[in-house]
């Protein structure tokens, strides 16, 4: 317990660099994983990273040969980046002169790299001068034995990363958003597109000892695609994004430390996954909870306001309306009718006499709006059907908020009829009168 | 390295076997424009493979392909559905999916690393160098214990090509089709994804997990680059997958003794590095779709262009009466088309040895062949001047421009259908008279001299 | 100014290389291909100030190219293209592009007020953030096509013609002198047709250029003053009331020059590799 509250708070010096870092390095991830995203680019994070470990590893060799140990970082991680961002050039270059399709190019260069990588690596370990430096800890990332000055060094380049994203952020939607007009009003679209795959490759290689390269992907694209279903707003999703990356990271690193056998990096993964799992489920735009909703919210809608034109439409001139007339009405079977009626009978908008259906008088109002909008705009679709609107928002509370009240009191006038109901212009099923 | 009978062959032989396997449901992959799919699904069946690992608690086990085969079902369909559902983007949401499984596989993995000889980096690597020592005997006969596996894989990737071709086939290059037509289309991407998910598990011993991806696309993208059509796009992709395997090998035992005292390197990585080099070949030098056979090919196009202009050259110098010498012709092409000094030299060049002119007085006249071809040449040139002009409003001092284009790919059937629209007066816009339909006929080259 | 068919176009050569400096667009021998296959012939044309322009033509008669091609979204195989006599990377500013509504993906995670505050940032330059005064234009510029009331809206909530009205109020924002609208008509209500003219007779009014692809025949005439009729080569260009006639467009539309079409397909075989010629 005392482990627990000391790794949770940061008191040790050691765990709350490595925390902070990671921490950092997973709001970069999620905010430049946004743009990547929508930019439709998500799996040449994918490219870049495999394509890190031939360039680690030949940025080892040729250390080497100059005399050096090897195992200098920095020199590592320039060769894995000069690696990331050749690959995803050799990816372009491939689409354009090829007949091969993007996916394709992808994986020839992804699969081909890694080859590559595991072949020298191969090479690097059975060198009788070559002591491994902990090589291959950059694949499956070794978050636990995260030194200090790495830390400071992912945190830094974190940093710079996310504040390139917010000065080029305008830059960076107009690009993602439509290239064709950036282009049209002269925005540099190569420039930009080079751009965002420098800080998708910088987020890569700081990611290296803390994720792996195979799974930095992750931390690129789920909290991205997570933040998707909570907001319409860019600037919003890229927050969330980063804050999403940013507790992913951090309960990764806690989890691990706390309990053994845990690798940090598939944590900070899974973890990204749960909340994108919440999201997709519970998210509060686009989460499918909500969109089951709105569909039953939309069925139970337009179930009421059929039930009510049907009992209106019936009972136009008379009191009340026999049950199985209203069964004639439309194609319902008899207990989709019970069902509707019994709604509606609960919301008090009408009165059952044995087998005989009676409008309250507030269901009598409620259902007069309804069947005047229903024929203002069947009114309004036969005036103008050959110009008819493709999109027009039927489902609309009140026929003027679509329509616009000088458009309403003109349909209104066509019957001259004032504000009075419109008779329907057609015969109405189930009417014999 | 020396060659070790017993090892190295059996290395070669179940690289090759692998490559076999792969190249059959990775074509399709391809063709299908879901190679990245490739890659998720062999990633995905990493959790799989570890669970059938736990149950059974050995390496040998039907546990261990169940448990991945349907780990990369599993993925393969949530991709479909968080695509269609989640309403994300078909790279992301298998990128969601597939490092979501690869995470589970790897924590997995490690509750399992006390057991002996499951680790890590042998599912993502392979362990090829270690297969011939691991023997069973089956029918009285010692082979590595992955043989028997991939040789069922193999013919069970066959028999469902010659079962489903055609609707494979279909499917890949036009799904909607396929359906209006009645095939079962989410069935045969099925029964697809379970070939590839198969195929991964039974390979992952011998070249790891990643480096399926290497076999199931990047022969088959070089195979494509080499033809255009599915059979031998097939039959290449197996061929190609296999050298590259044999190639990989040879290259892991020998290209480290360059770099000073390394005994060997891993054999799948080279072999994906091989898949690389042979799709480079393929890239550059393809028959249709090479960069160098374009390069070429670009090049003697500009040398037929420049050649037939020359030749349109002498004879408009022999129409107006001003001989040209070759040095004349080629200042002229030089500086009114786009070719430089050497391919002008080499078109003046050209016609003379295929005999198309010949020197008077150092000026150039017409053989009775040139001047056939010549006139062929110049008839196509003003009958599209004149028919631009009549029919295609574009302005006189335009038409020149374009028909220099247009007179190198106008056959007799063009030219006839364009004299037939033109008004029959003769003459071009710019007031020339258009060669006849049968020039040698009406006189030879020394008609059109005053 | 006015083109009318060959004969005419005829008369111009030694002018040919000119520029006028007052019109807004002028495109002198441009040809566009793509993969080597012409799809724009010699085109020659020059938009006059003030105008609404419509350019009509069969489908993939090259009318969407046409405006790409003078942007510099698509590369050209030859011409050259003047904005009041200057190339476009110095014109950028007075020139508003309204593509196709077809080029974006509508469920991009901004509202209908971000999108038209993009036509502002050509003016923001590199890294300057968008502020009130920009969102304030932006908020008139919305007020204009009618839009106030959805301009919290996410765009893939707005209907298609509002949509369009979006991107409309985009180019207005920039306060061009010359607009370049990609079939801003197309499949879009009443209402939105309606607003859309009503915004490019304001802008005709206040002396700015429209040119618009455009593929409704019926409304050419009400709605337009010059019109280009375009199928892969300009056949007639000049003032409606001349140019707009059953003999003009026979010519555009009906006939295809299959002519054409096979030499344009054999030029493009030419420079494949692997097919003899």
């Amino acid at each position: 317990m005392d482990d627990f509250l000391r790794v949770l708070l940061l008191q040790e010096y050691n765990t709350r660099l490595v925390v902070i870092g990671t921490v950092l390095l997973g709001m970069a991830a999620g905010t430049v994983g946004s743009l990547l995203l929508l930019r439709k680019r998500a799996l040449v994070g994918d490219v870049i990273s495999h394509a890190t470990l031939p360039g680690v590893g030949l940025a080892f060799l040729f250390m080497m040969m100059f005399g050096g140990s090897g195992r200098w970082s920095p020199g590592l991680l320039i060769g894995a980046a000069a690696a990331g961002l050749l690959a995803a050039g050799l990816v372009m270059c491939i689409r354009r002169t090829t007949i091969l399709k993007d996916d394709a190019a992808m994986a020839i260069v992804m699969s081909t790299a890694f080859g590559l990588g595991i072949a020298v690596l191969g090479v690097i370990q059975d060198m009788p001068s070559g002591n491994q430096a902990g090589l291959e800890s950059i694949i499956f990332g070794k978050t636990a034995s995260m030194i200090r000055s790495e830390a400071i060094g992912i945190g830094i380049t974190a940093i710079v990363i996310l504040v390139s994203c917010l000065v080029l952020y305008k830059e960076f939607r107009l690009l993602c958003f439509d290239e064709q007009y950036a282009g049209s009003q002269g925005w540099p679209v190569m420039v930009l597109d080079v751009a965002l795959l420098v800080l998708g490759t910088l987020v890569t290689v700081i990611g290296l000892q803390a994720v792996g390269l195979i799974l930095i992907l992750a931390m690129l694209i789920i909290p991205a695609a997570a933040a998707r279903y909570w907001t319409d707003r860019l600037l919003m999703m890229m927050f969330m994004s980063a804050g999403l990356g940013a507790l992913s990271a951090w309960f990764g690193v806690t989890i691990s430390a706390l309990v053994p056998r845990m690798p940090a990096g598939s944590i900070i993964v899974l973890s990204s996954s749960v909340f994108f799992l919440i999201s997709l489920l519970l998210g509060s735009r686009r989460g499918l909870i909500i969109q089951i909703w709105h569909q039953i919210s939309l069925r139970r809608r337009v179930g009421r306001q059929h039930i009510l034109r049907a009992i209106w439409e019936c009972s136009e001139g008379r009191s009340s309306v026999h049950r199985d007339h209203l069964i004639g009405m439309r194609s319902w079977s008899t207990g989709r009718v019970a069902r509707l009626l019994q709604a509606a009978r609960r919301r008090g908008e009408i009165s059952m006499d044995s087998e005989q259906v009676i409008l309250t008088d507030s269901g009598g109002a409620q259902a007069r709006d309804i069947v005047r909008n229903h024929r203002l705009w069947e009114l309004f679709l036969i005036k103008h059907a050959d110009i008819a609107p493709t999109h027009v928002d039927r489902d609309a509370d009140a026929i003027e908020h679509v329509l616009g009240l000088d458009m309403v009191e003109e349909l209104e006038a066509a019957l001259s009829q004032g504000d009075t109901l419109p008779t329907s212009p057609h015969s109405i099923a189930g009417v014999q009168s | 390295m020396t060659w070790m009978w017993g090892v190295d062959d059996w290395i070669i032989i179940l690289g090759v076997m692998a490559a076999l396997a792969c190249a059959i449901p990775g074509t399709f992959l391809l063709l299908r424009g879901m190679s990245m799919m490739g890659d998720a699904i062999s990633h995905a069946v990493l959790p799989g493979i570890a669970i059938g690992f736990l149950i059974s608690g050995t390496r040998d086990s039907s546990w261990m392909f169940i448990g991945a085969a349907v780990a990369g079902v599993c993925a393969a369909v949530l991709t479909q559905v968080l695509h269609r559902f989640g309403r994300l983007e078909r790279g992301a949401a298998m990128g969601v999916i597939f490092t979501t499984f690869f995470a589970v596989g790897l924590v997995l993995l490690v509750q399992t690393a006390d057991h002996v000889d499951l680790d890590p980096n042998c599912v993502l690597y392979g362990a090829i160098e270690l297969a011939p020592i691991d023997l069973v005997t089956i029918a009285g006969l010692d082979m590595p214990r992955s043989f028997p596996v991939l040789v069922v894989i193999c013919i069970l990737n066959l028999g469902l090509l010659l079962l489903l071709y055609k609707e494979l086939k279909i499917c890949s290059f036009d799904p909607a089709m396929a359906r209006a037509s009645g095939v079962n289309v989410t069935l045969v991407n099925q029964i697809h994804m379970i070939m590839t998910a198969a195929t991964c598990v039974a390979c992952f011993e011998v070249v790891g997990s990643i480096l399926v991806v290497a076999l199931l696309v990047v022969p088959a993208a070089a195979a494509r680059l080499m033809s255009d059509r599915l059979p031998i796009v097939l039959i290449l992709s197996l061929v190609i997958g296999s050298i590259a395997a044999s190639l990989g090998h040879l290259a892991a035992i020998n290209v480290p003794g360059w770099f000073g005292d390394v005994p060997e390197t891993s054999t799948a990585g080279m072999m994906a590095v091989m898949t690389g080099v042979l799709f480079l070949l393929a890239w550059l030098l393809a028959p249709r779709h090479g960069l160098f056979t374009q390069i070429l090919h670009r090049w003697r196009l500009r040398i037929r262009i420049a050649s037939e202009d020359a030749l349109g050259l002498v004879f408009r110098s022999i129409e107006n009466d001003s001989g040209m010498t070759r040095i004349d012709i080629r200042r002229t092409i030089v500086s009114f088309t786009e070719v430089g000094v050497v391919i002008a030299w080499i078109a003046v060049r050209r016609i003379r040895r295929d005999g198309l002119i010949d020197l008077k007085d150092n000026r150039c006249v017409l053989t009775e062949e040139g001047y056939r071809r010549a006139s062929e040449l110049i008839r196509s040139h003003r009958l599209w001047e004149a028919w631009l002009w009549q029919h295609a409003d574009l302005a006189a001092d335009h038409v020149h421009g374009q028909a220099m284009r247009l007179e190198h790919v106008t056959d007799r059937s063009m030219r006839e259908k364009l004299a037939a629209q033109i008004d029959a007066t003769g003459i071009d816009p710019h007031g020339r008279p258009i060669p006849s339909s049968n020039p040698v006929g009406d006189g030879g080259p020394e008609r059109s001299r005053p | 100014m006015t083109n009318q068919g060959p004969r005419a176009r005829a008369s111009r050569v030694g002018q040919g290389s000119e520029h006028d400096h007052r019109s807004p667009l002028s495109i002198h021998d441009m040809t566009v291909a793509y993969d080597r296959k012409p799809v724009l012939w010699d085109v020659d044309l020059d938009v006059p100030a003030g105008q609404l322009v419509c350019i009509v033509g069969p489908n993939g008669a090259g009318k969407s190219t046409l405006l790409k091609a003078c942007l510099d979204l698509v590369p050209k195989v030859s011409g050259d293209i003047r904005f009041w006599g200057k190339g476009i990377s110095r014109q950028r500013g007075k020139v508003a592009y309204v593509p196709q509504r077809e080029s974006v993906d509508w469920d991009f995670p901004v509202n209908a007020l971000d999108v038209v505050a993009m036509g502002t940032y050509g003016k923001l330059g590199w890294f300057k953030p968008v502020g009130t005064k920009q969102r304030k234009a932006a908020r008139e510029a919305l007020d204009r096509v009618g839009l106030q009331d959805l301009m919290d809206r996410q765009i893939s909530q707005l209907s298609g013609g509002q949509q369009q009205r979006v991107f409309l109020a985009r180019a207005l924002v920039q306060n061009p002198d010359l607009y370049l609208m990609d079939e801003p008509f197309a499949s879009v209500d009443a209402s939105t047709e309606q607003a859309i003219l009503d915004v490019m007779r304001q802008l005709r009014e206040a002396g700015r250029t429209v040119v618009c692809v455009h593929h409704d025949l019926q409304t050419v005439r009400e709605s337009f003053d010059w019109v280009v009729m375009l199928n892969m080569r300009v056949v007639a260009a000049g003032p409606v009331e001349e140019i707009f006639t059953i003999e003009n467009l026979k010519r555009t539309y009906g006939g295809r020059l299959t002519l054409l079409d096979q030499a344009a397909m054999a030029l493009g075989r030419a420079h494949q590799a692997g097919e003899r010629v």
